[in-house]
């Protein structure tokens, strides 16, 4: 249970910094608020795209709790001695991953009901089932994006490579958790045909979390 | 030698173009319900099918690099994907003439037409990531890794037309569907159009692979001169 360590260390780290925290929760509102001049944000139609809308600044705010995910051990040489230490690369990816979901998740059910307010959505009596796709979509968000932090971590334009790796391949479970959240944010359940959705994102992180989990050692090693 | 074999593939490549060309222009009847313009199938389709050829060589020099650590097998992943790119954005820019003409608009958001778009943009940010490390063995490992996860992309861009209702005309070769849904004249030429721009592609790549071969030759030579 090495990787839980990692994953409260840096939880604890970030907690007392508050660095990417304030950072991406302030960057999701601001967006948010860009949204509304963009889009009637009372609009009837408001329902129809919530899910995009929402998964975009989830994605965003996403990018930057990322790009600290490793970059956060540069300093100091504490990768090295990380990498040096007896925890395997799998172990040390996974808390790290941990680390940035939770993160992510908190920040995520922040956003929910500020979004509710600003954009006249009630998203309460469906609040457990958006919990279920919030926490599969950001699991793929983050086992793909701690993945690719670490690949990126060394590389002076990482700011800027993260998110051009990152957004492409997250596509899939983009989309797909677009469409649910959407489907429960205008008030109906999923089912039926909309279960595809639902296979996708599970499809999307069992796939790459067992390609991060095999490949994150060839990674790491230096 | 090896240039010469080289010059031989690519003039094939050249003659076999060249005498399909002749057969798609005029030996070859126009569709019923699409008239002339059916005939850029014969660039789209086999663009399409060498580029995933291209990107599979590029995992398999990929997953050979990892477990060989030799730099031959990272120079062929990044040949083989800068040249399926090449054969992608044709097969994206062909598809976008036929559109404007069947469908009256150049793009729709289909399916099949957005995960080509995905997957080139996925393949683009893997050559941007070899531009961005300096050091070979870094740049070779973390770039293979890349290759192995841009492939699922490739995957689902295949199958994208069964998964998903699209606009996007359905399988029809026969190899796929089973049945024979197009004139058999027709499948034959997209099959012979296939072998001509493989040809072209494998001519591409062992261009490109000479290439990297003199770029790290003259690397050596600056780091020795940089040495003394």
């Amino acid at each position: 249970m090495i990787f839980l360590q990692v994953a409260l260390k840096d939880l604890r780290s970030e907690l007392r910094t508050k660095e990417s925290l304030n950072a991406s929760l302030s960057f999701a509102v601001v967006i948010l608020l860009l949204f509304s001049f963009a889009f009637d944000p009372s609009g009837e139609a408001v329902a129809e795209f919530s899910g995009g809308l929402l998964w975009l600044v989830f994605a965003f705010a996403g990018a930057l709790i990322l790009n600290r995910s490793f970059a956060r051990e540069l300093p100091n040489d504490c990768l090295e001695v990380l990498l040096a230490s007896p925890v395997s690369g799998a172990q040390l990816f996974l808390g790290k991953s941990i680390a940035s979901f939770v993160l992510l998740l908190g920040i995520e059910l922040l956003c929910l009901p500020i979004f509710g307010i600003f954009y006249n959505l009630t998203w309460t009596p469906r609040f457990l089932p958006l919990l279920g796709i919030f926490v599969l979509g950001t699991w793929g968000l983050t086992i793909l994006g701690t993945l690719f932090s670490a690949l990126t971590v060394n590389l002076s334009l990482r700011e800027l490579m993260l998110p051009m790796l990152l957004y492409p391949m997250l596509i899939p479970a983009l989309m797909a958790a677009m469409r649910l959240t959407t489907i429960l944010l205008s008030g109906n359940d999923i089912g039926g045909d909309d279960l595809v959705w639902l296979r996708l994102l599970v499809g999307f992180d069992v796939v790459f979390t067992t390609l991060a989990l095999a490949l994150v050692e060839t990674i790491l090693v230096r | 030698m090896e240039k010469n074999i080289r010059i031989g593939i690519g003039a094939l490549a050249g003659l076999l173009l060249l005498r399909n060309l002749y057969v798609i222009l005029f030996n070859l009847p126009d569709e019923m319900d699409q008239g002339p313009i059916y005939r850029i199938f014969f660039y789209h389709l086999p663009a399409y099918f060498t580029a995933m050829c291209c990107y599979l060589a590029a995992l398999a020099a990929s997953v050979l690099y990892l477990t060989k650590r030799d730099l031959r097998y990272d120079a062929v992943a990044m040949a083989a994907t800068e040249v399926g790119l090449a054969f992608a954005a044709v097969n994206l820019i062909t598809g976008m003439i036929w559109g404007r003409v069947i469908w009256g608009i150049w793009w729709a958001w289909d399916a099949r037409l957005t995960w080509a778009l995905i997957c080139w943009l996925v393949y683009f940010g893997y050559l941007m990531l070899r531009q961005a490390i300096d050091d070979p063995s870094e740049r070779a490992k973390n770039s293979a890794v890349l290759s192995i996860f841009s492939f699922v992309s490739v995957a689902i861009t295949y199958k994208a037309i069964e998964w998903w209702r699209t606009q996007h005309p359905g399988p029809v070769l026969s190899f796929r569907t089973g049945k024979q849904l197009i004139d058999p004249g027709m499948e034959r030429m997209l099959y012979a159009n296939f072998l001509a721009l493989l040809l072209l592609a494998i001519v591409m790549v062992t261009v490109r692979l000479h290439q990297e071969t003199l770029q790290r030759q003259i690397d050596g030579l600056r780091r020795r001169a940089h040495a003394l």
